[in-house]
C-alpha cells in the first residue's frame, strides 16, 4: 500500500508526465496547427485526448481508506491488465510510456486518479507554466475558425466546451442546431441552445416552433421558472395555455400580500382546470377570503381586550394561509356558538366547503375537550329521537372519543362516561383499565360473570375504596346466586 | 490553496477522498460554501468545488465581489464544476459581472461514486423527477456516460437488456457514444456479462413500501447519507459508573456504514427480525473470547491473547454500536403506529381491498399525521389497484387538501404525472396478474433462514428484482405477457465482442450482472439482489448501480412541490 502510494507521488512529480494538466490539449493543438486543416480527422483525436474515458489515471491502488475493489475482478486481472494498457496507447503516442504498475484495481481508483489530477492542474506549478491569458485566445480562435456542423457543435458542448452558436443565423440552421440537442438528452446543451433561439428569434417565431418541440418547450419553461423571467413565462404559458394552468396557480405561493394572494387565486378560478380542481381552487379562494374577514374581526376583538376567550386564549399566530381544518378547529375554538349566518361560525363553515361529519365531530371534539367544555362534548353526540328520547351516537366511535379526550386530560368522570359507551367488550375492557375507569372495568365484568377477573381486579383498585366494596359486594351476589 | 464546498459534494466526496490526501495535494483549508466574505486563509488559490445550480452561483459571485481586491498577495479564484460544465451557470457569471475572475473554469465528471464493493451510485437526488416531470433526461445521459467509463475501465458489456423508456433511452446513447467514439472499442476482458436498466417506473411499487431489512430499517426511520447515519445519541451514553447522567451527550452519533465492517456486513442485508439473534450469538462469542484471558497460563498464551486484543476490542465497539441501533429500531417496530401501517401496506400488496377508502388512511388525516406517510399509502393503494377508483381517489383528494392546505394540489398533480396516484382509466386492475405470475406475494416467507427474495419485506418479494431473477433464469421470453403489462418498452441488445474476448465459460462460474436502477434504488433491493448473488445455485452474481439511492419518502419528497415555508 505505501509503496504504490510512493509510486504515485513519484510519477505526479515527475516532470515527464506534466502534459497531463489541464492545458495538454493547448500543447497538441499548437503541434498539430500546421497540419490542422489537412488532416482534419485529427481533431478527434485531440478531443479525445481530454475526455474523461483517456485523462483517467489507474496508476495503483487508491491512496486513503476507500479500497473496496470489486472481487468479482480477480479471477481475471491479468488478462484485463494487459488489455488496458493496450487501450492507453491509441490515440497518443506519449501515453505510450504509462507506467505498468497496476497491481489491482478498484471503482475508487477510477475517481481518485481523476482527482489527483485536477488538484495538481491547479497547482501553483501548473498555473505558472501555462499562463491562463495565453490559453483563452487560442481557445476562441479555435471555435471561429472552424465551421462545426450542428451536431459537432452539440458534440462538443456535450464534453463542456465552449462554442460559439452565433455562426448559424438561419432559421434553419438553428431549428437543425436545436433538434440536435434534444436528440443528444443533454439538458444542459439544450438550454444553453434555448437561450441563444430566446436572443435571436422573435417570441412568435419561437413559440411557434416550440410547440411541435415538446422536450424543448419544457426545458425552456423550467428555465424560465428558474431565472425568475415572470414576464416571458407567463406569455409562453398563456401561449400554449394547455396544462399549465397549475403552474400559473403555484405562482400565489410567491405572493406575500394576502389580499393581493386572494385577488390572484380569484383570477385562477376561470381557468380551465378540470372540473374536480376547479372547485377545490374555488374552495381556495372562498377560504382566504374567509380567513381574511375573521383575521381582521378578531385582532380587533383581541386588541380591545374585551372577549373573554381571547383574553384567557391569547391566539398563537394568525389564522391566515391555514389548512380548512385548521381554519374549522380555530372557529370550533373561538367562535363555537355563533349563529350559522356568521362567516366565523363552525356549521358556517362545516355547509360552505361541505365537511364530512366525520371530520367535523373530530375536528369540534378536539376544540372543546381542549377548552375542558366537556358540556359541549356531551352535546355533540347527543341526537333526539323523534319521540324525544336522547341517545348518544359518534360517528367516529367511541373509543376514538375516549383517545381524544384522554390526550386533553380529561377528568376520570367525563371519560368513563365514553368509555363506557365502546360496543366492543374487549376494546372497552381495555380502555377502561388503561385510564383506570374502575366502575366501568367492574360492571364489564359483572356483565360478563367473571368472578375470576374481578377477583383479581381488587387488587387493582384502593384498599377501602368504594370501589372495592363495590366488587366485594358483586362477588357476594354472585356466590348467593350460585347456590 | 483552499476549497469551497458546495455542502451537497462534501457526502459522496469524502467516500472517494479523504482530508488527508487532499493535504498531501497542497489543499491547507476547507470551507463551506455560503454567502458572505470567504473566511480569511493564506492561500493563493480558492477552489470552488460547486453543483451547477443557478443559486449556488449567486452564492459564488457574493463571495467573489466582497474579495477586498486591495490585499496582497491576490487569490486566485478557480472553479470546478460537478458533474459537469454548465453554459447557464458560466453564461449567469458573465451577467453577475464576475466571470474573468475564475482563472480556471473546469468540470469534474463525477459519474458514478463507489458506495460499496458491489454498489455504484450518481447521488443524483432529482433524476427520477427530472425524467417523469419536467422531460429533463440530463441524467440519463450521464447514466450513460458513467455507463461508457464503466465499459473503459472493466470491459465491453456483450448484452444489454432493458425495461421501460428511460433505460432504451440510456442503451440508444450507449450505442451511439460507441459508434461517434471509435476509440471505445477496447480489448479488456469483460468483467460483467450482462447489463440490466431497470427504469424506475416500471416498479413504482416497492419503494413505497417499508422496509424491513436492517439497513432498509436504519434508512426509513434515520436516513443513510452518503454511508452515513446520525442517531439519537441517548442510546450511546458511556456507561461508565461516577459519571451517570451527567454528561449525556447531546450531539447526534454519527456512524459509517458498510461492509468493511464485519458484522455489519453480516446483519445489514437480514430482515430485522432475524438481527436480534445473530447479536446475541455475537455478544456470547466475544464474551468467551475475553474470558480466555483467565485460562492463558503460559506467557505464550497470553501473548497471543494479548495480539487478538485490538480485533477483539473492534468487534465488541461495533457489537456495542449495532445493539444500540437494534435497540433505537425495536421500540419504533413494536409501536402500535407501525404495526398498524405494515398491516394496511401488507394487505393493498397482497390485494385485499385496495377498491375502497381506507379506514387507518382516513384516521392518519384526521389525526394530521405527517403528509408523506399519507402520501405513501395512498400511492401504495392506488399501484396495488392499477389507479384508484375515481369517486376514491376524489374523497382522498379532498381530505389531503382540507386537512393539510390547498396548495398540496401541486403534490397531488406531480404524483399522477409520475404515475403513483391516478384514477382507474382502463376499467381493469392489473395487478392481480402481475401479482400471481411474477409471485410477489409469498405467504410462507421465512424470515430467519430466507429461501426467497420476500424476505425483505416480509412477504412481499421487490417486483424489480424478480425481473432481475426471471431474466437469469428461466429468460424473460416466459413472462412476455407481464412484461407487457409493465409501462415502457423491453428490449435486448448485443454489442459484439472480438473473438479473442468472449468468454468460455468455466463448469460452475457465475454470471456477472450489471443491475441500473435509473430513478433510483432501495436498500431492500439491493439486499434482495445480494441474496441472489449469494445462493448456492444461482449462478449469477449482481452488481448494482443506480441514479441515487432512496426509500419512499425520500422519494415521495422529491416529488413534492417545494413550497414556501408559511411566513410565522
Amino acid at each position: 500500500m505505501s509503496r504504490a502510494r510512493a509510486d504515485e507521488e513519484e510519477y505526479w512529480h515527475s516532470s515527464k508526465f506534466r502534459a497531463f494538466t489541464f492545458d495538454d490539449e493547448d500543447d497538441e493543438l499548437s503541434q498539430l496547427k500546421e497540419s490542422k486543416r489537412a488532416v482534419n480527422s485529427l481533431r478527434d483525436i485531440v478531443d479525445d485526448d481530454d475526455d474523461d474515458l483517456e485523462r483517467v489515471s489507474w496508476s495503483g491502488e487508491p491512496v486513503g481508506s476507500i479500497s473496496w475493489s470489486i472481487k468479482e475482478t480477480a479471477s481475471s486481472s491479468t488478462s484485463s491488465l494487459e488489455g488496458r494498457d493496450s487501450s492507453l496507447q491509441k490515440g497518443s503516442s506519449s501515453y505510450a510510456a504509462f507506467p505498468k504498475q497496476v497491481s489491482s484495481y478498484s471503482l475508487s481508483s477510477l475517481f481518485k486518479g481523476e482527482l489527483c489530477l485536477s488538484l495538481s492542474a491547479l497547482s501553483d506549478t501548473g498555473v505558472k507554466n501555462y499562463a491562463p491569458e495565453l490559453r483563452r485566445p487560442k481557445a476562441d480562435y479555435k471555435d471561429y475558425s472552424s465551421d462545426w456542423s450542428p451536431k459537432d457543435t452539440v458534440r462538443r458542448m456535450q464534453r463542456g466546451k465552449v462554442c460559439s452558436l452565433e455562426r448559424f443565423r438561419s432559421l434553419q440552421d438553428k431549428l437543425v442546431l436545436l433538434d440536435e440537442a434534444v436528440a443528444g438528452h443533454d439538458g444542459n446543451v439544450i438550454t444553453a441552445v434555448l437561450i441563444f433561439l430566446k436572443r435571436t428569434l422573435k417570441r412568435e417565431i419561437l413559440f411557434r416552433e416550440l410547440e411541435v418541440r415538446q422536450v424543448a418547450l419544457c426545458h425552456l419553461i423550467h428555465f424560465l421558472k428558474e431565472t425568475g423571467e415572470q414576464k416571458l413565462l407567463l406569455d409562453l404559458l398563456s401561449f400554449f395555455s394547455l396544462s399549465f394552468q397549475l403552474s400559473q396557480y403555484r405562482e400565489h405561493l410567491n405572493i406575500q400580500d394576502v389580499e393581493k394572494r386572494r385577488e390572484f387565486l380569484k383570477g385562477c378560478i376561470g381557468l380551465p382546470f378540470s372540473a374536480e380542481d376547479t372547485s377545490h381552487i374555488q374552495d381556495h379562494y372562498t377560504l382566504l377570503e374567509r380567513q381574511i374577514i375573521i383575521e381582521a374581526n378578531d385582532r380587533h376583538l383581541e386588541t380591545a381586550g374585551q372577549s373573554e376567550i381571547f383574553r384567557k386564549y391569547p391566539r398563537k399566530a394568525s389564522i391566515l394561509n391555514m389548512p380548512l381544518v385548521t381554519t374549522l378547529f380555530y372557529s370550533c375554538f373561538y367562535h363555537y356558538t355563533e349563529a350559522e349566518g356568521t362567516f366565523s361560525s363552525p356549521t358556517n363553515l362545516k355547509k360552505t366547503f361541505k365537511i364530512p361529519d366525520k371530520q367535523y365531530v373530530l375536528t369540534a371534539l378536539a376544540a372543546r375537550a381542549k377548552l375542558r367544555a366537556w358540556d359541549d362534548v356531551d352535546a355533540l353526540f347527543t341526537t333526539k329521537n323523534w319521540l324525544g328520547y336522547t341517545k348518544k351516537k359518534a360517528p367516529i366511535g367511541f373509543h376514538r372519543v375516549v383517545e381524544i379526550l384522554q390526550r386533553n386530560n380529561a377528568p376520570v368522570q367525563v371519560l368513563q362516561e365514553y368509555v363506557r359507551l365502546v360496543e366492543d367488550v374487549e376494546t372497552r375492557l381495555n380502555l377502561a383499565t388503561k385510564y383506570k375507569c374502575h366502575d366501568v372495568v367492574i360492571e364489564t365484568y359483572k356483565d360478563l360473570k367473571d368472578r375470576i377477573q374481578l377477583t383479581a381486579y381488587k387488587c387493582k383498585v384502593e384498599r377501602g375504596s368504594a370501589e372495592e366494596e363495590k366488587i366485594n359486594s358483586i362477588l357476594n351476589n354472585m356466590v348467593r346466586n350460585a347456590y | 490553496q483552499a476549497i469551497v464546498w458546495d455542502e451537497y459534494l462534501t457526502g459522496p466526496f469524502g467516500l472517494i477522498a479523504q482530508y488527508s490526501l487532499l493535504k498531501e495535494h497542497e489543499v491547507e483549508k476547507m470551507f463551506t460554501l455560503k454567502p458572505g466574505r470567504l473566511p480569511q486563509a493564506d492561500v493563493k488559490n480558492i477552489i470552488f468545488f460547486v453543483r451547477p445550480k443557478l443559486e449556488l452561483m449567486d452564492i459564488i459571485t457574493d463571495n467573489v465581489l466582497r474579495e477586498d481586491r486591495g490585499r496582497s498577495p491576490q487569490r486566485d479564484f478557480h472553479i470546478l464544476f460537478v458533474p459537469r460544465r454548465s453554459l447557464l451557470c458560466e453564461q449567469w457569471l458573465k451577467e453577475q459581472g464576475v466571470l474573468g475572475s475564475f482563472i480556471h473554469r473546469e468540470q469534474y465528471s463525477l459519474d458514478l461514486i463507489p458506495f460499496d464493493g458491489d454498489l455504484l451510485s450518481m447521488e443524483s437526488e432529482s433524476a427520477f423527477k427530472e425524467c417523469y416531470l419536467e422531460s429533463d433526461q440530463t441524467s440519463l445521459y450521464h447514466a450513460a456516460k458513467g455507463l461508457m467509463t464503466l465499459q473503459a475501465l472493466y470491459g465491453t458489456i456483450p448484452q444489454i437488456f432493458g425495461k421501460g423508456e428511460c433505460a432504451r433511452h440510456v442503451a440508444n446513447m450507449m450505442i451511439r457514444m460507441k459508434r461517434e467514439f471509435p476509440g471505445s472499442q477496447n480489448s479488456i476482458f469483460p468483467v460483467f456479462d450482462t447489463l440490466l436498466l431497470l427504469d424506475r417506473n416500471v416498479d413504482l411499487l416497492t419503494p413505497l413500501a417499508t422496509q424491513l431489512t436492517y439497513e432498509g430499517l436504519i434508512d426509513e426511520i434515520y436516513g443513510i447519507q452518503n454511508t452515513y447515519v446520525k442517531l439519537p445519541p441517548e442510546k450511546f451514553a458511556p456507561k461508565k459508573q461516577g459519571e451517570g447522567g451527567k454528561d449525556l451527550p447531546t450531539e447526534p452519533k454519527k456512524l459509517q456504514l458498510n461492509s468493511a465492517e464485519e458484522l455489519y456486513a453480516e446483519i445489514r442485508d437480514k430482515n430485522f427480525n432475524a438481527v436480534g439473534s445473530v447479536l446475541s450469538k455475537k455478544a456470547k462469542i466475544i464474551s468467551a473470547a475475553f474470558e480466555e484471558r483467565h485460562h492463558a497460563k503460559t506467557v505464550g498464551e497470553i501473548k497471543q491473547f494479548v495480539s487478538q486484543l485490538p480485533h477483539m476490542q473492534a468487534a465488541r465497539s461495533s457489537l456495542a454500536n449495532h445493539t444500540s441501533i437494534a435497540e433505537l429500531i425495536k421500540d419504533i417496530t413494536t409501536s402500535e403506529d407501525f404495526f398498524d401501517n405494515l398491516t394496511v401496506e401488507q394487505e393493498f400488496m397482497s390485494g385485499i381491498d385496495t377498491d375502497k377508502v381506507n379506514n387507518y388512511i382516513e384516521d392518519c388525516i384526521a389525526q394530521k399525521h405527517p403528509l408523506i406517510k399519507i402520501l405513501r399509502l395512498v400511492c401504495l393503494q392506488s399501484v396495488c389497484n392499477s389507479g384508484l377508483k375515481q369517486k376514491v381517489l376524489d374523497h382522498y383528494k379532498r381530505e389531503i387538501l382540507q386537512t393539510y392546505g390547498y396548495e398540496h394540489i401541486l403534490t397531488l398533480n406531480n404524483l399522477e404525472k409520475a404515475g403513483l396516484l391516478k384514477p382507474q382509466t382502463s376499467g381493469r386492475n392489473n395487478y392481480p396478474t402481475i401479482r400471481k405470475t411474477l409471485r410477489l406475494w409469498m405467504d410462507d416467507v421465512n424470515e430467519q433462514n430466507p429461501n426467497d427474495i420476500s424476505y425483505v419485506y416480509s412477504g412481499y418479494a421487490p417486483l424489480s428484482v424478480r425481473l432481475a431473477q426471471l431474466l437469469a433464469r428461466p429468460g424473460w421470453r416466459s413472462i412476455e405477457e407481464v412484461l407487457k403489462m409493465l409501462p415502457g418498452p423491453h428490449f435486448e441488445e448485443r454489442q459484439q465482442l472480438p473473438t479473442g474476448l468472449q468468454k468460455k465459460r468455466q463448469h460452475g462460474e457465475n454470471r456477472v450482472t450489471l443491475v441500473f436502477f435509473l430513478g433510483g434504488v432501495t436498500y431492500a433491493e439491493i439486499a434482495a439482489l445480494r441474496f441472489l448473488s449469494q445462493m448456492e445455485d444461482g449462478g449469477t452474481e449482481y452488481v448494482i448501480a443506480t441514479t441515487k439511492l432512496i426509500n419512499g419518502t425520500s422519494w415521495i419528497k422529491s416529488l413534492m412541490e417545494k413550497l414556501e415555508p408559511a411566513p410565522f
